[in-house]
């Protein structure tokens, strides 16, 4: 291939001098005349279709995660079959995610979920993000999943849940549920829920829920405790 | 990307974790009993040839054979295998459809042979993945017709296509001299018919014709020549006549047996009769002064027509027309880039030439001319250009000439062959489309009512004590996490799922009578057979619940008949979950000992077949559930009689569905 970068692979050679609008104009005249005018569009291509991602190993994914190895061996498995190419990008994990949910809109929780598991914001959950955040919240203490629940609701990552953050997501579960509900679903519906949800966690009345306040309010409240017990037994 | 379902549903499930400080209501607890991921390889020995493959990938599609406990059946303690006595070569496909997703169709096998496997291993056909579905509905089809038409043949029938066979006897007059017009070949008179309408045809062209020609005049006016009409008047007079006789008769008598006659007025055949025969009749009743002379002389042009009936005669001519009609457009984009191009070298040449004294480009339209006849290389030498640019333009226009016709050319044949193969498989897919989504649509449906079933069976967890194994043995893992998936998600957002049915009913106002009404009118056919069969029986010992149970029968038919459909296409996952009756259920439970009254064992005997699900469940329990759902939470619901109805209701639920599974088991084979 041998160009890098850059729409037209055919000026690689050229000297900068010539890159004025006469050179241009010359080239494309000396191109007509010999019928080498199309680009090669097809080396673009071939960019695309190759991109593969590897895990790091076994024993390193061990260390990192609370699985154990013939646990990683099944979902790395079951994982590769889904994504040959290794990496789960947005529009496939809304795919995936909204096949859960057949009677509602689950795309914008999917989003949402996809943000919170792309740890290093690259546009792609690998097999390692996905196992990382699924130890988390299968194998963590009950601070780390109270953790990774704040960085889901934060969209923004910056500490903070403000109540428009905290009314996106809210909408976005409502979403899920459909239309038939009941008892059906009102406008206020999740408005309603936002309020109540800051009036328990937000302490100190500032309209912003920070990550100390989230995780006490949470530890104080018993059926939050109780139904943390519901993701011991899922793998 | 291929299906499998299963495999990220720890991972939605895990992804609740999101829900949980939402919730305003506790969580339900996970389901019990979900065996840790028991990976082992399983190895299937189909005639000899050894296959080995994790159980988890069987595992993907419990609604086959080999995903079920079907395959028990098979299993072969000795050797530690499961043996199948079939097709190692076909299995090979058939395996892969488990690991991949997708069914893919061997070229080399004969489609029956493929089919039967299929059949044997409980892998609906329909799965069969894009790639390969169109080579395969094309091969079946070939195969069904040449079937059809060995039959036809050995029956000694007529053979060959359209409608040809025989009408019965008493069919109506009018019925049989539509199919003489139509068909000709079906009986001597047709045919007779048919020819003598063909030759009249040609005599009328052909007498059009001749009637031009300059005959020698004889005598009158020396060596003046005038066409043969005007020499034999009267001869040409009555062959027209006679031909527009037989046209009309013709016509009338078409118009008589047309099934639809509006549609056969608007039909193009007919219009080109009609415009046929017009003109004689104008003719006959325009009087004859010099004024509309003139008009009618014209009118006499339309009767060149005529030669279009012959396409009634010739099919390769209606192809031609049709397929000039669907190339409409890549013509008239023809015509456009032609009249640029005219337009363009008509205005250089006209400019070219102005100075010249004497010069035939007197205007640019009178260039167009030229621009036509250099560009279609004719070439006539009409008007030539005399100076050295118009020289110089005018060869470019005729090299340029050669480009503009010949390029358009073969691009229009390949598109009418193009066009032509593509309309026929764009009816086939918008056929197969239309199925297809309404598959999926009822797949998804499906889904939500094995939910609601799921929700109302949990009442028969918490009413009715030694049952609590029951319900939960009688759905798969997966079904059971994903339903307290669905679970969860009701207790965060404080609401439930309902169907549409119940939708709309909370909405609205309805009586109770209003809906049994409406639970029976939305049965199909085969069910409301079976429902009113089997109430009949069940309303002997239990009239109270007949009603509420046919009901549920519908419910249960959507389920079981979705069954069918659940293994999925490939947008869908294939791994959906099923009514709350699968394959494993139907062998694990074989025996339940429902504490019900009547037993409503001995009505399997109905076959139903599946064309189309009854659209919603009922709705008769649907007021019990939030009552017992609330009911759940701070204890038992007071009154043993109440709950032990509400009990007894669950059972049944359970009775006629696990029967109807029989029954449709029964018609799947």
């Amino acid at each position: 291939m041998g160009c890098v970068g850059g729409s037209n692979c055919s000026m690689s050679w050229c000297p900068r001098s010539c890159r004025s609008p006469l050179g241009h104009a010359v080239r494309f005249l000396f191109q007509f005349v010999t019928g080498t005018l199309a680009p090669d569009s097809v080396e673009d291509e071939f960019e695309l279709s190759t991109v593969c991602h590897r895990p790091e190993g076994l024993e390193q994914l061990q260390e990192q995660t609370k699985f154990t190895r013939k646990e990683l061996q099944v979902l790395y498995r079951g994982f590769k079959n889904e994504c040959p190419s290794g990496i789960v990008n947005e529009e496939n994990f809304k795919q995936i995610y909204s096949q859960f949910f057949p009677q509602g809109d689950s795309s914008t929780y999917a989003t949402f979920l996809f943000n919170a598991f792309d740890t290093n914001h690259d546009g792609s959950v690998s097999f390692e993000d996905f196992v990382a955040g699924l130890s988390v919240i299968l194998r963590g203490t009950i601070d780390d999943r109270l953790n990774w629940a704040f960085n889901l609701y934060d969209l923004n990552k910056d500490g903070f849940i403000t109540k428009e953050e905290m009314l996106d997501i809210m909408k976005s579960i409502y979403d899920m549920m459909g239309k038939y509900t009941y008892p059906a679903l009102r406008e206020e519906a999740p408005r309603e829920h936002v309020e109540s949800f800051f009036q328990k966690m937000d302490r100190n009345k500032d309209g912003v829920v920070t990550i100390e306040e989230f995780i006490e309010s949470c530890q104080k409240d018993e059926n939050i405790m109780r139904s943390m017990q519901l993701f011991d037994n899922v793998i | 990307m291929a299906a499998g379902v299963a495999t990220w549903l720890p991972f939605a499930r895990a992804a609740a974790v999101g829900w949980l400080p939402l919730a305003q209501q506790p969580l339900p607890a996970a389901p019990q009993g979900c065996e840790a991921r028991s990976d082992e390889v399983l190895v299937v020995n189909v005639s000899g040839r050894r296959f080995q493959t994790w159980k988890n990938t069987l595992d993907r599609y419990p609604d086959t054979l080999l995903g079920s406990s079907e395959k028990e059946f098979f299993f072969d303690p000795d050797s530690g295998e499961y043996f199948f006595d079939r097709d190692p070569d076909l299995f090979r496909h058939v395996l892969n459809f488990y690991r991949t997703g997708r069914l893919h169709c061997p070229r080399q096998e004969c489609i029956q042979a493929f089919d039967e496997e299929l059949a044997f291993y409980g892998i609906v056909p329909e799965l069969i993945g894009d790639c390969c579905l169109e080579e395969y509905r094309d091969r079946k089809k070939e195969n069904a017709e040449r079937l059809a038409e060995d039959e036809e043949a050995e029956l000694g029938g007529p053979g060959g296509a359209g409608a040809d066979w025989a009408l019965p006897p008493g069919s109506p007059f009018r019925q049989r001299l539509w199919r003489a017009f139509e068909n000709p070949h079906t009986s001597t008179m047709a045919l007779v018919f048919y020819y003598v309408t063909g030759f009249f045809i040609a005599v009328s062209v052909i007498a059009n014709v001749v009637e031009t020609i300059p005959c020698a005049a004889g005598g009158r006016a020396g060596w003046q020549e005038e066409p043969c009409g005007d020499r034999f008047p009267l001869a040409f007079f009555c062959m027209d006549t006679a031909c527009v006789l037989i046209f009309t008769g013709e016509y009338l008598l078409r118009l008589f047996a047309a099934p639809s006659r509006g549609r056969f007025l608007r039909s193009v055949m007919s219009l080109i009769d009609a415009v046929a025969i017009l003109p004689y009749y104008i003719g006959l009743f325009v009087p004859k002064n010099d004024d509309l002379s003139g008009a009618f002389v014209t009118l006499r042009v339309f009767r060149v027509f005529r030669i279009f009936k012959f396409s009634r005669h010739s099919q390769g001519l209606r192809i031609l027309g049709y397929t000039l009609k669907s190339c409409a457009s890549e013509l008239g984009f023809l015509l456009f880039s032609l009249t640029m191009a005219i337009i363009i070298f008509a205005t250089v040449m006209f400019y070219a030439e102005k100075g010249t004294s004497k010069t035939n480009f007197t205007s640019i339209p009178a260039a167009f001319w030229y621009t036509i006849v250099t560009m279609t290389t004719l070439g006539y030498g009409d008007m030539v250009p005399s100076t050295i640019a118009g020289k110089i333009f005018g060869s470019i226009c005729s090299l340029s000439g050669v480009l503009v016709i010949a390029l358009p050319v073969p691009v229009i044949v390949s598109n009418f062959s193009r066009i032509y193969h593509q309309n026929q498989r764009a009816d086939k897919r918008r056929a197969q489309q239309k199925v297809r989504l309404a598959r999926i649509r009822m797949a998804k449906s499906g889904t939500t009512t094995a939910f609601l079933q799921y929700k109302r069976n949990r009442g028969l967890e918490v009413g009715l004590c030694p049952g609590p194994a029951l319900s939960t043995r009688s759905r798969s893992a997966f079904e059971q996490q994903h339903h307290h998936l669905l679970h969860c998600l009701e207790k965060t957002t404080s609401h439930e799922f309902t169907d549409e049915s119940t939708f709309s009913e909370a909405l609205g106002v309805i009586s109770l009578g209003g809906r049994t009404s409406r639970s029976t009118s939305v049965s199909s056919q085969a069910v409301i057979g079976t429902s009113a069969r089997a109430s009949g029986l069940i309303s002997s010992c239990c009239p109270r619940q007949s009603k509420q149970r046919r009901a549920i029968r519908l419910a249960n038919s959507t389920a079981s008949v979705s069954r069918g459909s659940m293994q999925e296409l490939d947008t869908l996952a294939g791994h959906r979950s099923p009514g709350p009756q699968s394959r494993a259920s139907l062998n694990a439970k074989t025996h339940d000992s429902l504490t019900l009254n009547c037993d409503s064992q001995d009505l399997v005997a109905a076959i139903i077949s599946i064309p189309t699900p009854p659209a919603n469940t009922p709705d008769e329990s649907r007021p019990h559930s939030p009552a017992s759902d609330s009911g759940e939470g701070p204890g038992r619901p007071s009154g043993g009689s109440s709950s032990s109805n509400r009990g007894a209701l669950r059972n049944s639920s359970l009775g006629p569905s696990y029967l109807l599974h029989n029954t449709v088991k029964i018609s799947s084979l």
